[in-house]
This record gives structure tokens, C-alpha cells and sequence, in this order.
């Protein structure tokens, strides 16, 4: 059975991009070792030699061309869902 | 309960104010987490005029808090999407609106219908319609009681793993999950791309066939759809040859909720099709494949939401790495959490092969047990959860516990066929069951007209 640490948490929640509070590591914890626990026991079932299914629609390759449509949200309309926004541009925090 | 035919040809204002002050009655259920009032009446003043026209001119229905839509924000009863004003609407919103129907409120459900309860939901949990003391059953919770409070004559939900059928027969209204590709998921918010499905509630099998033929279609904005291939039967199906799945008839199962599906086999039976008792060797594995699978494309869909584009945006974030951490973790709830860290962790190198690929491989198995089946078996019948609606808090403390109310319904998200739940009878205490019918793919049709010729006869 895998063991969950309590690093282990906080290097997922790294690749995750949450920063947890410290009250919440320890259930997180808790539930993430009982859920990998649980799904452990796919480990009986014998799937040699059986190719992975991603999908299910028996589709394959599906093109369109790469052209704006008439209809798409504008940009105006975008902008305005931003938390900051200013001269035409989404808003972040100074990266360098 | 009024069915659509109820409300066609009447006022489509009076259609609309009467959905909107049924609503308000029941505002104790906290089926909804906004109404789209102005959008709604301006639209009914249109058919009124006769400026809209179609199939479903002036009926009213709700829609789940996923569905980008107008008239109100759409949250998926999140914090992080709770200033989020859609700019676009989901194409099967825009092809309902077409077909003249009239979307009245947008219903709560399990933040990003992450869960089988409703109560994951940021807002508070929605009550079920028959018993306030039990969950609605979820995701989809609010629709399913919506439609069950004969609110609305129909009600739009979302099946990844079970979320339309499970809350339809906690409330004992119909919900219908299609094939996948049958119906666009464009402008519904993503959770697991690979098994996520738009459909519906209703009171009739009929009026599942009416909204799913015009939600139906092939939607260039969603590469995934099929082209349109459903249309309703004419005539009752005859002889039908159906399968009892017996691994999901165990002692695990709740007693009355085996009683309910035997009596349903039984009238089946009466009604002359055949039943046998049949077996899916890897059903009692599905749970652990969804919640590998599932896990996996969740955090892949939930890495938009950063803080930045849209939605709300930690107030104590400083840096950019501040944005992202603070506005997922204040944004997100404690399940959606868990999830995408399952999800970081079974697609994480060195953990990739023994549980994302494994799952994968074992849906092939599952797949190919289905396949066999339908050789056999036009039909398969199973419970819909392994309990009635259960009481608040009864399943959060340990999310295995809550999972496990999914244990029948994910094999059909994951194999990707239709699946439907039937309101079939209740249990000793009165609360709904259901029982769920599913087909091959792109056998709706034939599902649907199953039901349909069962109603009344069980």
C-alpha cells in the first residue's frame, strides 16, 4: 500500500498550484492515502496485453481550419472577465 | 406533474411567472443558485409576439450552474467562478433557445460537480424533493429537484460519472445520460472530458426524446460530438432480450433497492421481454478506474482556472505565484482539492504506468465485457446507487464512502454508452429509487422507447 506523507502532500499541491493552508494538510493527507488505498485494487485484475482507452468516440484525427469565427466572444468581452486588466491587456503581478 | 405538452400553445409570460413563483415556494430546497428572470421574461414577450418559434416555444426549464449561460453568472457553485458572467452560451443552450424553450434559473450542484450529494456545493447543499432531511443526490442535485417539485417540465444536468441518474432517482424523476458524442459538451464546464455528457430530467420518457432530439448533433466547436443519429422510435420495442447485472444486485445493496429492480424485472418479464441474470467480471473494479481516470483529466481541466483570465482572484495574493496557489485554494473546495491532487499524483512520472495506464487498460477490459454482452442482451438493467437518498452529512466525513453511491453508474461513463435512470418505486421509508436501463452506443433510441413503453406498468 502506498504511504502518503505529508511531504508527498505538499510536493503535490506544488504540481498542483495550490498553496494549502497548514490545517489542511493532514486530512488531505488522511483522504489521499485511503483513496489510493482503494484504487490500489485495480492491481488484481489481469490487463495484459490489453491496449489503454483514452477515448471513446471511435473518432479519429478530427480537423477544422484554423480560422476565427464570425460568432466568438469579443475581445472586449474577455477583457472585462479578468480580475485586472488595463491597455488592451490582462493584468499580473511584476514576473521578473 | 405537467409535462411539456402541458405548456405549449399556453402564454409563454404566464408559462415563465408560473415557474419563477413555483420556484420561490420552494426556496427551503435550495435547488436553485439564481434565476435568469429578465432574460427569461424578455424571451417569453418574443414567442408571445411570435418572434420565436419551434418545438419547445414557451417551455420552461432550468439548467445547472455549468452551463455558460446568460441572465445570471455561471459559478459551478464555485468561489473561483462566482463573478463569472458567461460570454458565450453552451451550444446546447443556444439550440433549446432555438427551439423556443426558456431557461428560467440556473440550479446548484457539487462545486464543479465534484460529488454524489450537492452537498460540495460552495452555497449549501440542496434539499431532496421528497424528504428535506436527504441530499438531492448530485451532482446535479438542483435540476433533479427542480424537476421533481414540478418547477419546470424539464431540467438540464451533466453525467461524468453518474451525476444526472443517481440525483434522478433520489428525487424519482427520469434522467437520462446519451452516448457520448451525442450531445455537445462546448460551453459546459469541463470536469473529465473523456466521460463528461450533457442531458436531461423529465416526468416522461417522451419528453427526454423531445429535448434530447433537439439537443442532439454534431457541434463543430466540440470534436467529440457524433453526427446526429437520434430519433425517437415510433412504436413500442417488442421482445427485447435483457440482462440483470447480478454483480450490482449484492448484499451491499440496500434491500429495498433490490426489491424495486426485481419488481422492474419482473414487469419487464409481464411485458414480454426476457430477463437473465448476467455478469460483468471487472464491475466491482469500475469505481477505482473512474477514480483514477476521473481524477487525472480533472486536473488537467481545472488548471485554468489560475486567478488571471477570469474569475475571482485571491485578495492576499502578491506575487504571481501568490495568484495561482492562494486563488486555487481559496477558490476551490476541499473536494475539488483531493481530486486534483489524485490527479497530480496518478499522472506524476514513476506513478504513471502502475495507476493512470493500469485504469486505461482495465476500461479496455470493461469495454470488452460490455461489448459481449451486447451481443447477447438488447438491454441491461441494474440499481441506479446501492441506497435511497441518504441524510446530510451521513457521507462526507470519508469520501470512499461518498464515491461508493457511484458505484453503478460510472460503467457507463467509463465504457461511454447510454444510460438512463427509470423512477421505479420506493423504498419502506418513501424516499424514490430508480433503476437504471442502459444500451450500446447509440442506442438511445431504443433505451428511451423502453422506458417509455414501461411507464405505468411497473
Amino acid at each position: 500500500m502506498t504511504q502518503i506523507s505529508r511531504d508527498d502532500v505538499v510536493h503535490l499541491a506544488t504540481l498542483s498550484n495550490l498553496q494549502l493552508e497548514e490545517s489542511e494538510i493532514e486530512s488531505l493527507r488522511a483522504d489521499i492515502e485511503k483513496i489510493l488505498e482503494y484504487v490500489e485494487q485495480l492491481n488484481e485484475l489481469d490487463t495484459e496485453g490489453l491496449e489503454p482507452t483514452y477515448q471513446v468516440t471511435d473518432l479519429e484525427n478530427v480537423w477544422r481550419d484554423d480560422s476565427p469565427k464570425e460568432d466568438a466572444a469579443d475581445r472586449e468581452a474577455l477583457l472585462a472577465l479578468a480580475p485586472e486588466a488595463q491597455n488592451n491587456s490582462v493584468k499580473v503581478p511584476k514576473v521578473l | 406533474m405537467a409535462t411539456i405538452s402541458d405548456y405549449i400553445g399556453k402564454s409563454a409570460r404566464a408559462n415563465v411567472e408560473q415557474a419563477l413563483e413555483r420556484a420561490r415556494q420552494h426556496e427551503s430546497h435550495h435547488a436553485f443558485l439564481a434565476y435568469t428572470e429578465n432574460r427569461a421574461l424578455e424571451r417569453a414577450d418574443r414567442v408571445d409576439a411570435g418572434e420565436i418559434s419551434g418545438p419547445l416555444a414557451g417551455v420552461p426549464f432550468v439548467v445547472k450552474d455549468n452551463y455558460l449561460t446568460f441572465g445570471a453568472p455561471t459559478t459551478a457553485a464555485s468561489k473561483i467562478l462566482e463573478p463569472f458572467q458567461a460570454p458565450l452560451q453552451a451550444t446546447v443552450i443556444e439550440k433549446l433557445e432555438a427551439a423556443g424553450a426558456i431557461c428560467v434559473g440556473k440550479t446548484n450542484l457539487d462545486a464543479f460537480a465534484h460529488g454524489g450529494s450537492t452537498e460540495n456545493s460552495a452555497y449549501g447543499p440542496t434539499k431532496n424533493a421528497v424528504d428535506e432531511s436527504k441530499v438531492a443526490g448530485g451532482s446535479s442535485g438542483g435540476s433533479a429537484v427542480a424537476t421533481a417539485l414540478d418547477i419546470v417540465p424539464f431540467a438540464l444536468g451533466s453525467d461524468t460519472g453518474g451525476s444526472i441518474r443517481q440525483p434522478a432517482s433520489f428525487n424519482g424523476v427520469i434522467g437520462v445520460k446519451p452516448t457520448y458524442g451525442m450531445t455537445s459538451r462546448y460551453g459546459v464546464v469541463a470536469m473529465a472530458s473523456s466521460t463528461d455528457v450533457m442531458g436531461c430530467f423529465t416526468h416522461t420518457a417522451e419528453d427526454a426524446e423531445l429535448v434530447l432530439s433537439v439537443m442532439a448533433g454534431k457541434d463543430a466547436r466540440d470534436m467529440t460530438t457524433l453526427e446526429d443519429y437520434f430519433t425517437p422510435a415510433t412504436s413500442a420495442p417488442q421482445s427485447l432480450r435483457i440482462g440483470l447485472i447480478s454483480d450490482f444486485m449484492t448484499d451491499d445493496v440496500d434491500a429495498d433497492v433490490r426489491e424495486v429492480t426485481s419488481i422492474y424485472a419482473d414487469s419487464l418479464r409481464a411485458a414480454g421481454h426476457t430477463v437473465e441474470n448476467v455478469n460483468i467480471p471487472s464491475a466491482k473494479y469500475t469505481l477505482a478506474m473512474y477514480y483514477i481516470i476521473v481524477p487525472a483529466e480533472i486536473s488537467s481541466n481545472l488548471a485554468r482556472y489560475d486567478g488571471i483570465r477570469y474569475g475571482k482572484r485571491s485578495s492576499e495574493a502578491k506575487s504571481l505565484e501568490e495568484v495561482y496557489g492562494k486563488s486555487r485554494d481559496e477558490g476551490f473546495v476541499t473536494e475539488n482539492k483531493r481530486r486534483i491532487m489524485i490527479g497530480s499524483f496518478v499522472l506524476s512520472s514513476g506513478f504513471f504506468d502502475a495507476y493512470y495506464q493500469k485504469a486505461q487498460k482495465a476500461r479496455t477490459l470493461l469495454i470488452n465485457e460490455f461489448n459481449a454482452l451486447f451481443e447477447k442482451y438488447d438491454i441491461l438493467l441494474c440499481p441506479v446507487s446501492p441506497t435511497p437518498a441518504f441524510g446530510f452529512g451521513e457521507n462526507t466525513a470519508d469520501p470512499i464512502k461518498m464515491y461508493l453511491s457511484d458505484a453503478m453508474t460510472v460503467a457507463a461513463s467509463l465504457a461511454g454508452i447510454p444510460a438512463m435512470s427509470v423512477p421505479a418505486g420506493t423504498s419502506k421509508d418513501g424516499l424514490p429509487i430508480g433503476v437504471q436501463l442502459m444500451a450500446q452506443r447509440k442506442q438511445d433510441a431504443l433505451l428511451l422507447s423502453l422506458a417509455k413503453s414501461m411507464e405505468g406498468k411497473s
